[in-house]
């Protein structure tokens, strides 16, 4: 895979000498046309979809009760198709107002019937993301009671306990709270699956577009909908299409068959960003790079250690190499744009003062320990500089590089020393993160919840814990976020996490489009801005 | 291949029995080769270190929600009892459901193994135009420059990485001089004209009398047929080069030159008539690897048949289409085999 990587490269470069920009052929002004890797497609079924490229389809065919706009991300969850909402006293139940006048693409009006259809088929089907919805005390039980439609107009949902109103709007934010048609789906029942197998190549929304087809690994062509409250969107077509090869993608991009490559390594971008008509995006996503300690080995829980470990990594010197483009420095859990995210960046290189903490911590020649990282390229680059420089303070570090399975086998059974890796987040609400990186509600071995990093790094954390749940139910907005970032803070100074960086994706993208956004770290792409 | 001796020769039976008699043979034949493969598929599939129910769930899934896919799979049941629940839905034609993509097997093998057969066919055929009389040529003019010649474009068509070549292909062909169109069966705009009849967009235009859109596809195939075509010529043209140097050699050339006769007599008609045989079995199985599809140029060309399809399903512990894939494979091998039997027949009167 390097061998074939490192030849296209050659090939790329050895024509690049005589590239002559050849005229240029346009997509038509009302299309859009996009390179993408989309073979991680399943299902196109809200209820059941989880990946990015399905994520991006989800957002542009299913309106939501609340949603995040396009044009201003930071600005958080806002109506979509709930105009308002109010909360009840005890914080438990929220009723939402339904917008008036909306319509599918199908021309049935939106109504609250079919928001609470939508979220009880997400709760009884039960698939892969129902746990966002879940974690609010949803069953298929008492979805009749707990998730219901009052009138036409009105919808109400009430949760087992009370939680911050910003946490569960949040979540409905998420391609799970997409609402769907009921009439259409119920039409396409077979034995009582509401649907599921017909919604899996088939939508039925109100958002932007309508699924005009998808071939898997091949194309999704989305049609704009006349219907859609928003007003019907300027890309009447827009076709995204599976291309598994960057140098391909770039080529289609410079010769204008495509408006917008999403997949470009860091050498085609700097080469189509040298080209007249093309501009390069950078969008921070969601994902993390970070290590963590094990606090069950006797030298890495000792605290000072812990510090000196965080101020002997080139954050930098790899984010300028081999990381440029693709990662930007980030030291805290949450990801850039989420509720309550801080920049503070306390931690640089710095190996001096590393080596005094080690002495104060009893380890003035350093000891060994052993990192274990999955067989990917960039980690292991990660793990390289790491092992350089953890070097220069006397910490001599083993590389043990493995499957995916492997090392994530070990570490979830807490026996790795550092693990290296990245963290992406769930749910579009910080505690998809301060859920894992600073909740440990049980550290025995027998408690096994190996879902939570804090665990898995047997950092046992009550205090924090408290603090990460009373988040969890603080219900003014603002206030909520100043907790996490209180939280996050405590976090970077006393944690066995080193988080170190956070993902940007690179996009190369044909001058004359505009207003494409790709959903940031907290949501997907959105088409229904675009303008040529 | 092979044909079974039949039993009942010698006895005096009707031609009509003897043709049944003959297809109930080639029918069980295909019957135990298909039986064989699925077997085989099944339990390389079965023993394979990727787990199918994390590739539906994904790493995160709750140990109910894995579960219940566990069970909807069927994995606790004993592999025999699997391998027989599958094997009586093929007998349906039911292949099941693909986890990667959602549809029906059937209908994602519909999808791409047209467009691997077009590319092949197109491939093939080039291959036997060209490689064909060049080998022949090479093999006439033994040691000129011309054999010289001939076997460093083989050599050169064996050797070049596929991705390499089509890659360069794609640069100057299509980034550089914008002659062809680029990856993808069509450009964007035409896609979805055409009523599909067939799934080869080649076909499917013509029938529909739609030139626009069969100047765009040929536009959009030439660069990739070409490349398998190299690649097939550069075998055919190697074999029949050898298979004619052994007629060459033998002495009822000699004995026609004597004769007097043409040149063009002795080579074609005497020759070339001797090798036909041999050389059907050389392009049957070319042509079969090609219809198993190029997983490389698949990738580079965004060509979206079977050979990435199959690839790609693997990897993700599909076991659905990888089975359905491999059967459709296997199939076209078993009945590309009996198609040059069949030849053979037409060929060579010597043949039973």
């Amino acid at each position: 895979m390097k061998l074939r990587s490192m030849m296209i490269g050659a090939a790329v470069a050895a024509v690049a000498g005589m590239t002559v920009v050849p005229a240029i052929a346009a997509t038509p002004a009302n299309m859009l046309v996009i390179a993408n890797r989309i073979d991680d497609i399943t299902t196109l079924d809200p209820a059941e979809s989880f990946e990015f490229a399905g994520s991006d389809v989800a957002r542009n065919i299913y309106s939501r009760l609340v949603n995040f706009d396009p044009k201003d991300l930071n600005a958080g969850y806002g109506p979509d198709l709930a105009e308002s909402w109010t909360v009840s006293e005890d914080g438990k139940t929220i009723t939402f107002k339904m917008r008036p006048g909306v319509k599918f693409a199908s021309g049935n009006p939106v109504t609250a019937k079919d928001a609470e259809y939508s979220l009880r088929r997400a709760i009884i089907l039960n698939k892969t993301p129902s746990f966002i919805l879940t974690q609010f005390g949803f069953t298929p039980e008492n979805v009749n009671e707990t998730i219901k439609a009052l009138d036409d107009s009105t919808f109400q949902i009430t949760t087992d306990q009370r939680y911050a109103t910003s946490f569960v709007l949040n979540c409905l934010t998420a391609t799970i709270g997409g609402i769907v048609d009921s009439k259409v789906v119920m039409e396409h029942e077979v034995n009582g699956d509401m649907g599921n197998e017909w919604l899996r190549t088939n939508t039925a929304g109100s958002g932007a577009y309508t699924l005009g087809s998808w071939k898997p690994n091949e194309s999704v062509t989305l049609i704009a909908n006349p219907n859609f409250y928003q007003g019907e969107p300027a890309m009447k077509r827009v076709v995204v299409r599976h291309v598994q090869e960057s140098a391909t993608q770039r080529l289609m991009l410079e010769r204008g068959d495509i408006d917008v490559a999403r997949n470009l390594n860091p050498e085609d971008i700097a080469a189509v960003a040298a080209e007249d008509g093309i501009a390069v995006d950078s969008e921070l996503r969601g994902r993390l790079m970070y290590i963590s300690m094990n606090q069950k080995n006797p030298i890495l829980s000792n605290p000072k250690v812990v510090e000196a470990i965080k101020y002997l990594i080139d954050y930098k010197g790899m984010q300028d190499s081999f990381l440029r483009g693709q990662y930007t420095i980030h030291q805290a859990f949450l990801p850039a744009t989420y509720l309550g995210a801080i920049d503070d960046t306390p931690y640089s290189l710095n190996v001096e003062k590393a080596k005094a903490l080690l002495a104060e911590a009893g380890y003035p020649d350093g000891f060994e320990a052993n990192i274990i990282v999955r067989e990917a390229q960039e980690r292991i680059e990660i793990a390289q500089s790491l092992q350089n420089t953890f070097a220069q303070a006397g910490i001599k570090i083993n590389i043990t590089v493995g499957t995916a399975k492997q090392i994530l086998g070990e570490y979830r059974a807490r026996k790795h020393d550092i693990y290296l890796g990245a963290w992406g987040p769930d749910y579009p609400d910080p505690n998809t993160n301060a859920g894992t990186f600073a909740i440990n509600p049980d550290n025995s071995d027998e408690a096994g919840l190996t879902g939570i990093l804090a665990w898995r790094n047997a950092w046992d954390i009550p205090e924090m814990t408290k603090e990460t749940l009373a988040a969890v139910v603080e219900n003014d907005r603002d206030v909520r976020a100043q907790m996490y970032e209180k939280i996050q803070r405590e976090h970077q100074a006393t944690s066995p996490f080193a988080i170190m960086y956070q993902k940007i994706e690179q996009t190369g993208r044909a001058e004359n489009v505009h207003g494409l956004n790709l959903g940031g770290a907290i949501t997907a792409v959105s088409y229904w801005n675009v303008t040529k | 291949m092979t044909t079974v001796s039949n039993p009942t020769k010698g006895r005096r039976r009707s031609p009509f029995y003897r043709f049944a008699i003959k297809t109930l043979q080639t029918l069980a034949t295909i019957a135990v080769t298909m039986l064989g493969l699925l077997f085989v598929t099944f339990f390389i599939g079965r023993v394979m270190p990727v787990d199918p129910v994390l590739s539906i769930v994904g790493e995160r899934a709750s140990k109910e929600i894995y579960d219940n896919a566990y069970r909807a799979l069927g994995l606790d049941k004993p592999l025999i009892v699997q391998f027989f629940y599958y094997l009586r839905d093929v007998v349906q034609g039911d292949f099941g459901t693909s986890l990667r993509t959602g549809f029906p097997v059937i209908n994602d093998i519909k999808r791409v193994f047209p467009a691997t057969m077009e590319l092949a066919t197109i491939g093939t055929i080039m291959g036997v135009v060209i490689g064909v009389p060049l080998g022949v040529l090479a093999a006439v003019k033994r040691g000129t420059w011309i054999d010289q010649v001939a076997r460093v474009v083989a050599l050169i068509g064996y050797s070049m990485p596929v991705f390499w070549i089509g890659l360069i292909g794609l640069l100057v062909f299509y980034g550089i001089l914008g002659w062809i169109g680029g990856p993808g069966r069509l450009d964007i705009f035409y896609e979805d004209l055409v009523p599909q009849v067939t799934g080869m967009i080649l076909i499917d235009s013509a029938l529909d009398g739609n030139w626009e859109v069969f100047r765009n596809a040929f536009s959009h195939i030439v660069l990739p047929a070409s490349l398998l075509g190299y690649y097939s010529l550069a075998y055919i043209s190697r074999m029949t080069r050898s298979f004619m140097l052994e007629q060459l050699g033998s002495e009822y050339i000699t004995t026609a030159r004597v004769k007097g006769l043409s040149e063009w007599n002795v080579i074609w008609k005497h020759a070339f008539a001797n090798i036909k045989v041999p050389l059907i079995t050389v392009i049957a199985l070319s042509y079969a690897g090609l219809l198993e599809g190029s997983v490389l140029t698949e990738i580079i060309f965004s060509w979206p048949g079977i050979g990435s399809y199959i690839t790609t399903s693997l990897l993700s512990a599909d076991m659905n289409a990888v089975m359905g894939g491999t059967v459709v494979v296997g199939l076209v091998f078993v009945l590309l085999n009996i198609f040059a039997e069949l030849l053979y027949k037409f060929f060579d009167p010597r043949a039973t």
